[in-house]
């Protein structure tokens, strides 16, 4: 069916004498010649593919294969060292902080102590020197009573010397000393 | 054929189906079995593109391929996992045979699609005799393994009892049709897309339509690009189908 229609197309469209009639698919005097360099080629291509390239190829792919499982498990052994070794600094870390610590608090402690010792003697020489100076402080209020005594009771004869009157001196230290002590 | 286009001005000339005639190569005389026509050129091609991909490309058998060598080891796997995956594992002692058809239908489709090129898978002698040998070869691999039980395959035991034979009719009819189909669907494709390319080029003759000519030229080789590679594919998957039925021929 198909033949007759594209001979017909042919016949109506080209002229030319080198034209096949219809469809050079169904010229079979070609047949054999198609068929027998097909048969030539495929056995061409499977001699070629079963001996050299796919076994080649084959034995490519399994090598990767192998050096990736290999390379898989070298990763896998250097992370597991690597996880031992952080788990190792973990541990060390802690330990130190645990002996800073400890150091630490010893330190306070020293510290503490010496602060205090320093702190008594310190309070002690303070109040030492603070009885001290009160003792001195008692010795020159003591005798600036003394002096104004004196002076009072030098001023009083004076005064009295200046009114015109004459006391006696005895009597001028009683009365004196009777002001201040009121 | 390009020359007559430009010989005749004058008017449409369409010479779509001379790209297929078989023609000796040297001289001019009949085409005997063994004469040296332009089909052994472009299987000659084929295979020195399937040694040129697959032998000198993976030379280096490098760990980490280079380009041509990472192509040949991705054909390499499709059809590796093709075949194991349809056929089982039973069916991976085959898969030269398949790799063979696949790579002979890959770089002739390809080839065919150079211009002036003559493509071998468009003639139905080729694919047909392909396409017989997968036939022949799958029923008496079917018969050598199972015996008398691969006809089992025609007898649906999932159906019931009284359909059986019907279906066993109709099986026996798809499973006759298969080798004709299997041939003629790769052979009509290449055939079509080319006589169709052919068709528009013999357009380009007039000034005024030639713009769209080149344009409808260069979507149909574009599709034409997809369909050699898809109907390489269709024509490889269903070797596998039809051996995984003679491995396993029960449904």
């Amino acid at each position: 069916m198909a033949t007759e229609t594209t001979a017909a197309a042919g016949d109506g469209l080209a002229t030319s004498p080198e034209t096949a009639p219809g469809m050079p698919q169904l010229d079979f005097s070609t047949f054999g010649n198609q068929i027998f360099w097909l048969i030539v080629t495929l056995v061409v291509i499977y001699f070629v593919l079963s001996r050299v390239a796919l076994p080649r190829i084959a034995a490519v792919l399994a090598e990767r294969q192998g050096t990736i499982t290999n390379d898989i498990a070298k990763a896998e052994d250097l992370k597991k060292q690597a996880a031992e070794a952080e788990q190792a600094y973990e541990k060390a870390l802690a330990d130190a902080r645990v002996a800073a610590q400890k150091i630490a608090e010893q330190t306070r402690e020293e510290i503490k102590g010496q602060v205090a010792d320093a702190q008594a003697k310190a309070d002690a020489e303070i109040s030492a020197k603070t009885a001290e100076s009160e003792k001195e402080i008692d010795a020159i209020r003591a005798s600036a009573m003394e002096n104004v005594e004196a002076v009072a009771k030098d001023t009083a004869a004076a005064v009295v010397a200046a009114l015109g009157s004459s006391a006696d001196q005895a009597e001028i230290d009683k009365a004196v000393d009777a002001r201040m002590k009121g | 054929m390009a020359t007559e286009a430009g010989g005749e001005e004058s008017g449409l000339v369409f010479h779509p189906m001379d790209q297929f005639i078989v023609s000796p190569l040297f001289g001019d005389g009949p085409v005997g079995m063994f004469t040296i026509t332009n089909v052994t050129l472009w299987m000659a091609l084929a295979i020195l593109c399937v040694v040129g991909l697959m032998v000198l490309g993976t030379g280096g058998r490098s760990i980490v391929p280079s380009r041509i060598q990472s192509v040949a080891e991705l054909a390499y796997g499709f059809i590796y996992k093709m075949v194991e995956d349809i056929t089982g594992k039973d069916g991976v002692k085959y898969f030269p045979y398949i790799m063979t058809l696949f790579l002979f239908i890959v770089f002739a489709n390809f080839l065919g699609l150079l211009p002036m090129a003559f493509t071998t898978t468009s003639h139905i002698a080729v694919t047909a005799v392909m396409a017989l040998a997968v036939f022949l070869g799958v029923t008496i691999l079917g018969f050598v393994k199972n015996g008398a039980a691969f006809l089992g395959l025609f007898w649906v035991s999932s159906a019931p009892l009284a359909l059986r034979p019907i279906l066993a009719l109709i099986e026996v009819i798809s499973y006759f049709v298969r080798p004709v189909s299997h041939s003629i669907r790769l052979a009509g494709n290449m055939m079509a897309g080319h006589a169709v390319i052919k068709v528009f080029a013999g357009f380009a003759a007039i000034a005024a339509i030639s713009p769209l000519s080149v344009l409808a030229i260069t979507a149909m080789y574009g599709l034409e690009v997809l369909v050699s590679f898809i109907q390489a594919y269709v024509f490889t998957i269903l070797t596998c189908v039809y051996l995984k039925d003679a491995l396993h021929p029960h449904h």
